[in-house]
């Protein structure tokens, strides 16, 4: 996938004085192999999943071990230079976009699982081990991580605990916030900090809550330890397909006001399902307006007890065509074009935005048609991909970067989704952050006074405000502007 | 309802301390309680509860109760089981942030906030995360609020995730001595066994399942002991959640010591209770706090005076001098005159 580029970073001064002071001062506490400073080996980190917005810091230190973490944000704070932390670089609303004259603190050499205990169901791990790897590291115990955001493969586990990540499987196992016991941190000022516990709670403030979706503007993760959750013996996905949105929305309530919480509960759109279809060959109904997924996992007998319940259930709210997965293979492939959605979609456009708002799921139909909407007003399609269970949508706004404006208007068409969203109750971020892509939407969602309060949160750590600055929550001077412009309400 | 908020901020702006208090169950929990009461029962009543979207929202002074029997005629829970204590309401109960016997397996309060109405220092209302259950946009306030005591500002509403009645429910009873019950119980845990909560004393382990019915009749039959008759099994669990249990009688002090569920058995004086798999567990005596801090921090947990005793050496576990920075610039961040509930948690604000 390409992505146009919204706001190009100018190349670092060589002949900058403050920059060569600080390189100097790095290059003391870290060996010459990690740090990067040459502009071709600072492109690779201008930009993560976002990649619309992309800017060259001053330098990128890839320190090996925690007294070299502590000795940059040291060397930083006395210098008063910001610095952004970075896994895995998926993240995909610019969390991780570097700041010019700034440093980039990459985590990526802190691959190691430090400790597994079965009995009691944890992982100590450093922030650079990959999601997926921590499942894979502990399931000879039968058991495993539970949540999987799509980029699980890849993403690590500091950007999880950075953007508190979700995935398919959250309705019923959590969040990361509900999935992370302990986190060790490095505060900006170089002091290390312990948060939560191996017991259940600590004392004070629950500060694991705060730090958890923080988005790298409080500390740098250190360590991490993840709760593991028994596998589950098996697992069926129910394939239900819908003539209207509608009836696909009815379902899932009926679903859950029968007392159900599905492992899994999905939607997409027929834009979506054929694109995905093209791409995977699942099988879906490329005639319906909607399809449903959804999942039940547990004992045999619990699944099948579950499986029953919920097929009666979507067929008397109007389910065309109903399929339950015969096989663990046919279990996979049903999810394939779910969990391939974005890439399926990246397949047919050139360039798209993913949108990621959380919506009240009564409104859906109402958001949906008013996507469409402004979908026809802005000349551009959208397909939409639906965690139908918690109510987080992710319309992917597809456009073409190299028509003039096109970029422009796609940005602009994200926007009314994101204020669509607060105006029927919800968020404009479910999953994937505020970063540097929906800052401004900030100001739709919250108050000043409140926006005042998230500053003295940071604060509260980050008194110089070093610390990622300028991601997640907007100055004043920013919903001035936005207000001006005539975007927000 | 707009006059209560319009009392609620002219009794801030006097910037004189204020105790915060509901219905008043929790006054012996926490610190030493100071300053001039501010009763939040006037601002009561469920303002939106949406079952398929499982969130419910209610003003602080709604009584627990209250909500739980809103909840109930939809076959919905508050699964964390905060205790009531008597007549709590919902405000307190996120203030204390304490959960009940299935907080183990299901998660803890805060687990299931998912936004408050706050009003700060200023008197300024505050709306921090909302009624979706995924929301990362801002720092999560409505998690730091929860379990803070009210040192932070006055809760005015809560949005709380809900969930469904479990569809069958089975308790269990075996003889154990304490490290077999241990050992049995983390055991169980690595395990897709539907357990719900855990209870031993007296070298009796007490389990309740609950789930889908084909998954609780599986467990009885795979874990085996003695089943207990539905009516005493709901008694007894309501009295664990509820501190009526003899155990909890009479006025000797009572140490909670929050510890890893495999922490081994702690070789402390007096009687001990343990719930939540292990990782939660009850003394009573006058045992020396330094004793029993000690005790807990070796194993990776703390220890807190919950009920009754002396509480000069203070209630909660000491914080680092590092991490105590941090919460005095939060509280000072929120609630800058020392308003609102001053020395409940610690001395220090």
């Amino acid at each position: 996938m390409s992505q146009p580029e919204h706001s190009a970073g100018t190349a670092p001064n060589a002949a900058d004085p403050a920059r060569e002071a600080l390189l100097g001062d790095l290059a003391r506490v870290l060996p010459a192999a990690a740090l990067l400073s040459a502009a071709e080996d600072l492109k690779p980190y201008e930009c993560d999943g976002l990649t619309a917005y992309r800017a060259l810091p001053w330098a990128v230190a890839l320190p090996q071990n925690e007294e070299q973490v502590v000795a940059v944000l040291k060397v930083c704070h006395a210098r008063q230079v910001p610095v952004v932390a970075r896994g895995a670089g998926t993240g995909l609303s610019g969390g991780a976009t570097p700041v010019v004259q700034g440093v980039v603190l990459s985590l990526a050499k802190f691959m190691r699982i430090l400790e597994i205990d079965p009995l009691a169901r944890l992982a100590r791990v450093q922030p650079g081990v990959r999601n997926q790897a921590i499942s894979e590291a502990v399931a000879p115990f039968g058991l495993y991580y539970a949540p999987d955001p799509s980029s699980q493969i890849a993403c690590t586990i500091g950007g999880n605990v950075a953007e508190n990540s979700g995935g398919v499987h959250c309705l019923k196992y959590g969040l990361t916030l509900h999935n992370v016991l302990k986190l060790r941190v490095a505060m900006m000022n170089g002091e290390i900090i312990e948060i939560g516990s191996h017991a259940l709670d600590d004392p004070g403030y629950d500060l694991l809550a705060l730090m958890i979706g923080s988005e790298g503007m409080l500390g740098v993760v250190l360590e991490a330890t993840v709760k593991l959750t028994p596998k589950p013996r098996t697992a069926q996905v129910v394939m239900a397909s819908f003539d209207s949105v509608i009836e696909a929305g009815n379902a899932v309530a009926a679903i859950i006001a029968a007392g159900i919480i599905p492992a899994g509960l999905e939607m997409m759109d027929k834009l979506a399902t054929a694109a995905v279809e093209d791409f995977v060959h699942a099988g879906y109904d490329l005639e319906a307006a909607a399809i449903l997924l959804a999942e039940s996992d547990g004992t045999a007998e619990e699944v099948a007890e579950e499986i029953a319940t919920m097929s009666t259930l979507l067929e008397n709210n109007g389910a065309r065509q109903l399929r339950i997965s015969q096989s663990e293979a046919e279990r996979l492939k049903y999810w394939a074009g779910r969990k391939a959605a974005f890439p399926a979609v990246g397949r047919i456009t050139p360039d798209y935005l993913c949108m990621d708002g959380t919506i009240p799921r009564k409104h859906l139909s109402h958001v949906l048609t008013r996507i469409a909407e402004l979908s026809a007003e802005f000349h551009l399609r959208c397909a939409n991909v639906f965690h139908a269970g918690d109510g987080n949508l992710h319309p992917l706004i597809m456009f073409d970067a190299r028509n003039p404006g096109e970029t422009e208007r796609a940005i602009a068409f994200g926007a009314k989704i994101l204020e669509l969203s607060v105006d029927v109750g919800g968020t404009i971020t479910g999953e994937h952050g505020v970063g540097i892509e929906k800052v401004k939407q900030m100001c739709v969602q919250f108050s000043r006074e409140e926006l005042d309060a998230f500053h003295a949160v940071k604060a509260a750590f980050d008194p110089l405000t070093l610390l990622n600055p300028g991601k997640a929550v907007p100055y004043p001077r920013h919903c001035s502007e936005y207000r001006l412009t005539g975007s927000a309400r | 309802m707009s006059d209560r908020i319009e009392d609620f901020r002219l009794r801030i702006l006097e910037r004189k301390p204020l105790r915060l208090k509901g219905g008043g169950s929790k006054d012996f929990y926490g610190g030493p309680l100071a300053g001039e009461v501010l009763d939040t029962r006037g601002y009561s009543g469920i303002v939106g509860y949406e079952p398929t979207e499982l969130v419910i929202t209610a003003r602080a002074g709604t009584p627990l109760a209250e909500v739980e029997s809103a909840l109930a005629t939809r076959r919905q829970v508050l699964a964390c089981e905060p205790p009531h204590f008597g007549n709590a309401t919902i405000g307190g109960a996120v203030a204390a942030g304490l959960s009940g016997p299935r907080r183990a397996v299901a998660g803890s309060l805060r687990d299931y906030v998912l936004g408050v109405k706050l009003m700060d220092g200023e008197g300024r209302e505050l709306n921090f995360g909302g009624q979706v259950m995924k929301n990362v946009a801002g720092f999560d306030v409505s998690r730091l609020v929860t379990g803070s005591l009210g040192t932070l500002g006055l809760i005015l509403e809560v949005s709380l995730k809900v969930m469904p009645q479990p569809v069958a429910q089975a308790t269990l009873r075996f003889e154990m001595p304490q490290h077999r019950a241990l050992d049995a119980l983390n055991g169980w845990g690595g395990q897709p066994v539907p357990l719900a909560a855990s209870c031993w004393q007296d070298d009796v382990l007490t389990l309740r399942l609950s789930g889908a019915q084909a998954a609780v009749t599986a467990a009885c039959e795979k874990l085996g002991g003695e089943r207990v008759a539905e009516v005493e099994a709901a008694g007894f669990w309501t009295a664990l959640r509820e501190q009526t249990a003899a155990f909890f009688a009479g006025n000797a002090p009572l140490w909670r010591l929050s510890v890893p569920s495999v922490a081994p058995p702690l070789d402390l004086p007096g009687a001990q209770l343990i719930e939540w798999g292990g990782a939660q567990r009850w003394l009573r005596g006058a045992i020396d706090v330094g004793q029993l801090r000690e005790t807990a921090a070796r194993v990776g947990g703390h220890a807190t005076l919950f009920r009754g005793g002396d509480k000069t050496g203070g209630v909660f576990a000491p914080l680092s001098p590092a991490l105590m920075e941090v919460h005095r610039r939060l509280k000072q961040s929120f609630d800058p005159y020392g308003v609102f509930n001053p020395g409940r948690l610690y001395s220090e604000f």
